[in-house]
């Protein structure tokens, strides 16, 4: 098996290492996927169960963790159709369109991963904070959006922002606009043109955005950090409540929580590897 | 197809709904506490009592909210916009620097409580791994060759900066004889020259410093968890609490034969509170802190109550009796110190180096 895994059909030499260079190549992948990934998410359900399955329940039926994950699922359920509808205009108007300043936007678009999470949240401080831009504005009119729910979907979208239209500009660039334009020409409106041509074949494409996406808006810290005000039971997002926990040396209720938000991500990659494995086989 | 129209819908409703929220939609009373590392465990129980309380005085339900981190950044939170109605934090100097760039609290806040609005107090002490098997006994041996010690960066912890000031006063105290030559013009040159010792002290000091954490939880966890170190300088309350917490099997407190009187003081932010109408439950819910039920409460947590007559005299009894003295004092209150020493330039910027040896 270990020779299947790098055997090209090529029979070329230079594309058939040796043996050797095979199984060393291999054994270092897994190694390196066992040591940073398997293992660390091993430790995380061997603490979170280490107390017995009631204590682990106990602790993710707890009012805060269930406040938490509240808030976390209603983050994840704003940013992310947010990002969508953004990902999929922004992506349209870039793949099938030319204008001016095409390239800037696209690395406009790449910003929030470029920039750190701290300083993400730290510019809706600086906006929205109280000696902020809008801060006395704000004030004035009793709305809060730093150290609340509003703060926290803010800079979970920045943070979560370039995922869908990263994931669709180069397919539909790749994609052309011939069917379009066919249906244009054969008299469909635009809506039509969009949901009957466009869209189905960016399907797959779009999921796996959105998964990533959503995968990202659940586990998101730093940003987060930064304007929740860490009230209990009601700015801490799942990842905040993991760090409240640990810090209160409560590591068993801490690791419990640690591995609901693994078991988020789990289900994201099933659902990844689905889409996958469907738009292999659409 | 209809569905997707549904989602979108519910969406947009959502969007709608969701933002921009009210900032007070009080419907029970409702207070939050910022409130820094070390007190989660007191609030916890604080906040129970005094709900309880606040019903028998007023037939009123209170949900007190609790906010908790180290003690500069919740302060800068407060700053930012964060509706502290009270704020319970590690250091005077904080919550001064709340009101001197906010103006949510009025400078002479501290006056407003009995005792520097500090209605518990605490120490510096060493946390030190069972057996206490480097001997360490008084700040002197913290710089004995080979020891490790683990104290969080005073630059953004309150409890690292007691832990330094601690030592510092140690250093004075042992070259003056008496503290009080201090504040007399006459000792100046005295002064002077212990000031000095003090400084090649602290710098001896925190060349024995492997890591600086950011906060007191975090060196807690360096040290206790971690296992890094051979003593930890901590509060007395958190070293108390490490060894309920983590095993009596595995540290031993030692107390130095002198340190300082830490006093973690409280405030009601009166903006805040005036602007929700929340004044009066703020107020009483700090005042409360004073009784006897509280600072019984407060003992049993490991603070050293403002009125230790009120609490049971067998928690009194766990806290070893040493010589304290204030940062007014020894520094002529937290501004002065944090300046001279803490501020950007200051005394702990020359002294310390990182990447110890």
């Amino acid at each position: 098996m270990f020779i299947n895994i790098l055997k090209s059909t090529d029979k070329r030499p230079g594309l058939n290492p040796p043996l050797i260079v095979n199984m060393a190549i291999t054994v270092i992948a897994l190694g390196f996927l066992f040591l940073f990934v398997i293992m660390p998410l091993i430790i995380v359900l061997k603490e979170a169960f280490s107390a017995g399955l009631s204590l682990w329940w106990a602790s993710i039926s707890e009012k805060d963790a269930l406040a938490a994950l509240r808030l976390t699922l209603l983050v994840a359920a704003i940013a992310v159709p947010v990002n969508l509808v953004f990902g999929l205009a922004a992506s349209w108007a870039l793949a099938k369109f030319r204008f001016k300043g095409k390239s800037l936007i696209i690395t406009l678009i790449d910003l929030p991963f470029a920039v750190s999470p701290v300083v993400s949240g730290l510019i809706y401080v600086l906006l929205f904070g109280l000696h902020g831009w809008f801060g006395p504005w704000l004030a004035e009119h009793d709305l809060q959006i730093i150290f609340a729910v509003p703060g926290i979907v803010l800079a979970t979208v920045f943070v979560t922002f370039p995922f869908v239209a990263r994931e669709l500009i180069p397919l539909m660039s790749e994609q052309g606009t011939d069917e379009e334009q066919a249906a244009l020409s054969l008299g469909a409106s635009g809506w039509q043109t969009f949901r009957r041509v466009t869209l189905p074949n960016i399907k797959w494409g779009l999921m796996y955005g959105i998964i990533l996406c959503n995968a990202r808006a659940m586990g998101e810290f730093g940003a987060v950090s930064v304007v929740s005000g860490h009230i209990r039971g009601e700015t801490n997002t799942l990842p905040l409540q993991v760090e409240v926990l640990y810090n209160e040396y409560n590591f068993v209720a801490a690791f419990a929580v640690a591995s609901l938000l693994a078991g988020l991500a789990l289900v994201t990659l099933a659902l990844k590897s689905i889409v996958e494995w469907k738009s292999k086989h659409d | 197809m209809n569905k997707i129209k549904q989602y979108v819908l519910t969406v947009i409703l959502i969007l709608f709904s969701g933002i921009p929220f009210p900032a007070n939609a009080v419907e029970t009373d409702e207070i939050l506490n910022v409130s820094y590392d070390p007190t989660r465990e007191l609030y916890r129980d604080y906040n129970e009592l005094f709900a309880q309380y606040w019903e028998k005085e007023t037939g009123r339900k209170v949900n007190i909210r609790q906010s908790h981190g180290g003690s500069g950044k919740q302060a800068r939170a407060v700053i930012d916009g964060l509706k502290a109605d009270v704020v319970t934090l590690a250091l005077a100097y904080d919550i001064d620097e709340i009101s001197a760039q906010s103006k949510l609290i009025p400078p002479n806040w501290q006056q407003n409580l009995p005792r520097n609005s500090s209605p518990y107090t605490s120490t510096i002490v060493f946390l030190v791994r069972k057996g206490n098997p480097k001997g360490i006994k008084d700040w002197n041996d913290l710089i004995k060759p080979g020891v490790e010690v683990i104290t969080p960066n005073p630059k953004t912890s309150g409890g690292a900066r007691w832990n330094y000031l601690a030592a510092w006063g140690y250093v004075l105290n042992r070259e003056l004889g008496d503290l009080k030559k201090i504040n007399n013009p006459e000792n100046a040159a005295e002064v002077n020259a212990a000031e000095k010792k003090a400084q090649e002290f602290i710098a001896e000091l925190y060349k024995h410093v492997p890591v600086l954490d950011s906060g007191a939880r975090g060196a807690t966890t360096t040290f206790a968890q971690r296992g890094i170190g051979d003593v930890l300088l901590a509060w007395e309350n958190e070293a108390f609490l490490s060894i309920n917490q983590l095993g009596a099997d595995k540290f031993d407190i030692v107390v130095p034969p002198i340190s300082i009187l830490a006093e973690p003081p409280v405030a009601v932010v009166d903006k805040v509170v005036d602007k929700r109408g929340t004044r009066k439950i703020a107020e009483a819910y700090l005042k409360y802190l004073y009784s006897p039920e509280a600072q019984r409460l407060a003992a049993r947590h490991f603070y050293r109550p403002a009125y230790p007559e009120k609490a049971d005299p067998a928690d009194i009894a766990r806290f070893a009796k040493t010589k304290l003295f204030t940062i007014d004092e020894v520094f002529g209150g937290w501004r002065k110190a944090q300046k001279a020493h803490f501020f950007d330039g200051g005394i702990f910027d020359r002294i310390y180096q990182p990447g110890y040896k």
